[in-house]
């Protein structure tokens, strides 16, 4: 019997349909994941990693939609679903937390509430019973005095704590898949890493499986299983984490890696950026999407899609230098 | 890892590289230029041809810009098409109904009720124009010093709006105008210099005035706030460095960078002037016979509305449609003029 | 929350004192006496004014005004002879405040849902009818539409009564005149503050969390999305009071608004100055119960 993947996502194509034009915002992507692997998608404002990670959830918001592709989840076609259906599953077997936790939670109800919300609609619990279990999430992603906590309002929480809460929230249903939206952008370095460390503890503890979208290669290397690198709405390099890091081999990734300042790096020493700007997705290129901005471009990359070529076993770069190589 | 790469062979576009037939001359680097073509740079427009750009594709602007025209034209040389004047009686053509020779009909005094619409309209619209531009003269001095100077002036004079906002306005509107009306009376009647325009009356002068008195706070908190979020931009600490002073810097770099809502909000104050104006004449406290405002041709048309229901309709209108016609037009150029709502 | 309540309440006080002071000066700058439309001789006039306390210095009378108000008396009408002005407003508040309370009921009842469902179909056909419809009715004035309902109702079509009698009959068209504007800006205020508050990420948070389109935009979207609308309150109450001078005069209401307007054409200090302070009072108590109702609403404030 097959192992099946706990989701698998196959050349999604994702389109928002705005009076300027149809952007293309995801240009065929796939990837699957496994349970208790953790998936990092990396990638820069535009790259489309966002827009995947909403279509799973069908929280895509018009005019954007699904136009090509399957996403399949514990087997189940998801883009088959009902409306209903889908509600079901939010919340219940997939979650989602977002961005910026001052904003990500109403500000005019307390936290308690807002975490029994779906223990209440998902596993039917009464409001005592929800409230118990809301406790004893609070203090799983460490978050101390829960039952006080519970009664008070987001406000009254700091931002790390605000994302503690998420999370908690999130995990309340005991979902398999857990999509993380940037969780630590708006945080500070230290509580970063704090909320980091409940991520690894869960995906250890329960078995789930995380999908992490970030744009910084630092924390993908913590905690993911392997990463995809997304550009203009493609996959340009996937793989597992170890050899993704030790031997990049696409030019993006080698340059969002060089990007990065160094421990070691000298006072003074300026930061290599990549050079250029973002691809057009309203004029998406025939070619590679990163060709315009590559030192290594040659005439191929700006009119054919190259393929994915097989570096390492598992280890996939979408380059024509790679086939360069093989050639020879 | 066999699974992988029957995923990827799946995947639409990439096929098995080495069946793949490519041209091994485009192997060779792409030149800059070759790269640049693919870059799309969009191409900027100036705020005020885009903003034009856009107030022409909003429908029920131009519409109401067309009206407005209408409107004028109708107050302003209307009465010059016709043979009647407003305060003439005309007797004999008591209380008729619309009709070729008077399309409006008459009032019971005889009096053609479309002149007097026309010369309703007059005074409204002279009433809102002139309300506005005082309030914008008022209003942008104070708010550009007040923002220009800044610190304790600044909230000082800023709280001497608030406890003049925090007044019931229309009240105060009410017990102005009624104060104001004595001492203008005396003026006009005593001074030379305006016996041109003393036959407005001085209802007229004083709505003016009370109306510039009352609303300036709002076009002076605008201007301010413009003027502080242009204060903190570099082309001021420019041309500070070059050594303008004050004033020029006001006018020279500030002003013109407000001009959007500056414009907006005087435009809006215009409707508002016409309101406050007819709704003080129709409770019979503005502008008095036998000038004919529109507000208080309402009030008259009242009187006899169960036998001449239909009188009360043209004034009424030709209100509603002024204001209706401004309102669009501002918040037109509201939308039209406020960058942070370009899609 | 104590703090905020101590506060408000001060500046309400302040806000009061100052418009007494106003208005009692602005008054008496009105030349012209009250009984200058009587034919009297000199002297009368003289004895008149002396016994209202008319020939004292301003600052005293003042003075002796604040006693007085202090010990709520207003002084009688120099028009109605011998009506305290305490007893003609007890008498005629009542039916104003009978149209401006029907007036928010409607406002706030049509224009909340109103508005939600606008912002919730946005773009849709029935946010273009909406829009369109209060965009309109928003620029006319109460008594023009008012008198348009008067005519198409009382004169032409005869089903509303044509006399004042203190029926609900008589009531519908000068609360509907009334209520009008108010309807319609209630409307594109709850329709924006909506848009704006579904634009926030703990809206999408809801989503995620598998809650029904209802329950996101009726439990968690609205709550937050009639916060403005609490703040408008305070200025509508200002609104309809001073709406209720016309109304009242084109339906022949017997109400407050319609005495003040005769009054200030009369010249009837007394009245000028209790009717004032009055309605001015009531407009600061009504801005001090929705600081109040906002700051239970918003747990930001009654946490601090």
């Amino acid at each position: 019997m097959e192992n099946k993947h706990l989701i698998d996502i196959e050349d999604l194509r994702v389109s928002f349909f705005t009076p300027g034009g149809e952007v293309q915002a995801v240009r065929g992507v796939s990837w699957f994941l496994n349970e208790g692997e953790a998936l990092g998608i990396v990638g820069e404002s535009g790259s489309g990693k966002s827009v995947s990670a909403y279509a799973i959830m069908r929280l895509l918001q018009s005019p954007g939609r699904v136009v090509g592709g399957v996403i399949r989840f514990n087997g189940i076609d998801m883009l088959s679903l009902t409306e209903s259906e889908m509600r079901s599953i939010r919340g219940n077997d997939i979650a989602m937390i977002f961005q910026d936790p001052m904003t990500s939670l109403n500000p005019v109800y307390t936290v308690g509430d807002q975490i029994c919300e779906p223990l209440m609609l998902h596993l039917k619990m009464k409001k005592a019973d929800a409230l118990k279990r809301a406790e004893e999430l609070l203090v799983m992603v460490g978050i101390p005095d829960p039952k006080r906590r519970l009664k008070q309002y987001p406000f009254e929480f700091s931002g790390g704590m605000r994302q503690r809460a998420m999370i908690s929230m999130a995990l309340a249903c005991e979902p398999k898949l857990l999509i993380a939206d940037e969780p630590t952008t708006a945080l500070d370095v230290t509580i970063q890493a704090q909320i980091l460390e409940i991520m690894k503890d869960l995906k250890s503890r329960c078995c789930m499986s995380i999908v992490l979208i970030t744009h910084d290669l630092g924390i993908v290397s913590d905690i993911c299983d392997k990463i995809i690198i997304m550009y203009g709405g493609e996959v340009m390099e996937f793989g597992p984490i170890e050899s993704l890091f030790t031997n990049p081999r696409h030019p993006y990734t080698i340059g969002l890696i060089r990007s990065l300042p160094k421990i070691d790096q000298m006072e003074g020493e300026p930061l290599t950026p990549i050079e250029g700007s973002p691809v057009d997705l309203m004029h998406p290129p025939a070619g590679c999407p990163f060709a315009p901005r590559c030192e290594h471009c040659m005439k191929v990359c700006l009119t054919e899609k190259p393929p994915y070529f097989e570096l390492e076993p598992g280890h996939y770069s979408a380059c024509w230098l790679q086939y360069d190589r093989k050639e020879r | 890892m066999n699974n992988t790469e029957e995923k990827m062979s799946k995947v639409s576009l990439r096929l098995n590289p080495l069946s793949m037939h490519v041209n091994p001359n485009l192997f060779v680097p792409a030149s800059d230029e070759e790269k640049e073509e693919l870059v799309v740079i969009r191409q900027g427009t100036s705020l005020w041809r885009d903003a034009m750009r856009r107030f022409r594709k909003n429908k029920f602007a131009m519409v109401a810009l067309v009206l407005i025209i209408i409107l004028f034209l109708f107050a302003f040389a209307g009465p010059m098409l016709s043979h009647y004047d407003y305060d003439q009686f005309n007797q004999g053509q008591e209380d008729q109904n619309p009709n070729w020779t008077h399309p409006f009909g008459t009032d019971r005094f005889g009096r053609d009720l479309l002149v007097r619409t026309m010369y309703g309209a007059r005074i409204s619209l002279s009433i809102g124009v002139v309300a506005a531009m005082l309030t914008f003269v008022i209003g942008s001095l104070y708010g550009s010093i007040s923002g220009f100077v800044g610190g304790r002036t600044d909230n000082i004079m800023m709280r001497i709006i608030d406890v003049l906002y925090s007044l019931p306005d229309l009240l105060v509107v009410i017990l102005l105008s009624a104060t104001l009306k004595g001492p203008l009376e005396n003026i006009l009647q005593n001074s030379k210099v305006f016996s041109g325009i003393s036959e407005l009356g001085p209802a007229f002068f004083s709505m003016l005035i009370v109306f510039a008195l009352m609303y300036w706070g709002t076009m002076a908190r605008i201007v301010r706030g413009e003027v502080l979020r242009i204060k903190e931009q570099e082309y001021v600490l420019a041309a500070r460095a070059m050594g303008a002073n004050g004033g020029r810097i006001i006018r020279r770099h500030i002003l013109p960078n407000c001009i959007g809502p500056i414009i907006v909000t005087t435009t809006l104050q215009i409707p508002a002037a016409i309101f406050t104006e007819s709704f003080l004449s129709f409770i019979g406290l503005g502008i008095s016979a036998p000038l004919a405002s529109l507000g208080s041709m309402v009030t008259d048309a009242l009187q006899g509305v169960y036998s001449f229901p239909t009188r009360v309709v043209f004034p009424s209108v030709i209100i509603a449609l002024i204001i209706l016609a401004f309102n669009t037009v501002g918040d037109a150029l509201r939308d039209v003029l406020d960058p942070r709502m370009k899609k | 929350m104590l703090n905020y309540v101590f506060k408000r309440i001060f500046s309400a006080l302040l806000a009061v004192i100052i418009l007494i002071t106003a208005t009692f000066f602005l008054m008496h700058m009105v030349p012209g006496s009250p009984f200058l439309s009587e034919r009297m001789t000199d002297s009368v006039k003289a004895n008149l004014e002396k016994k209202y306390g008319l020939d004292k210095p301003l600052t005293t009378q003042y003075a002796i005004y604040l006693k007085q108000l202090s010990q709520g008396d207003m002084g009688t009408s120099l028009q109605k002879k011998g009506r305290t002005v305490t007893g003609i407003i007890a008498e005629k508040f009542p039916y104003s405040a009978k149209l401006g309370l029907f007036a928010i009921i409607l406002a706030v009842a049509i224009g909340i849902p109103l508005g939600a469902i606008a912002a919730i179909k946005h773009e849709k056909m029935i946010d273009r009818l909406v829009m369109l419809f209060t965009t309109v009715f928003i620029s006319i004035p109460g008594f023009v539409l008012g008198t348009l309902l008067l005519v198409i109702f009382c004169a032409i079509l005869k089903i509303a009564p044509a006399t004042w009698s203190d029926s609900p009959a008589n009531y519908v068209l000068p609360v509907i005149s009334l209520s009008f504007y108010p309807i319609c800006y209630i409307t594109k205020l709850t329709r924006s503050s909506m848009l704006e508050t579904l634009g926030q990420d703990y809206i999408k948070t809801a989503h995620a969390k598998g809650l029904s389109a209802f329950v996101v935009n009726f439990k968690h979207a609205l709550k937050n999305s009639v916060i403005p609308v609490i703040s408008y309150v305070g200025p509508l109450t200002a609104f309809l009071i001073t709406g209720t001078f016309a109304v009242e005069k084109l339906f022949s209401v017997p109400g407050l608004g319609r005495f003040f307007v005769d009054s200030v054409s009369n010249r009837d200090y007394p009245v000028i100055m209790g009717t004032t302070i009055f309605l001015g009072c009531i407009m600061v108590l009504m801005n001090l119960i929705v600081d109040f109702i906002y700051g239970m609403v918003d747990p930001r404030i009654k946490l601090r």
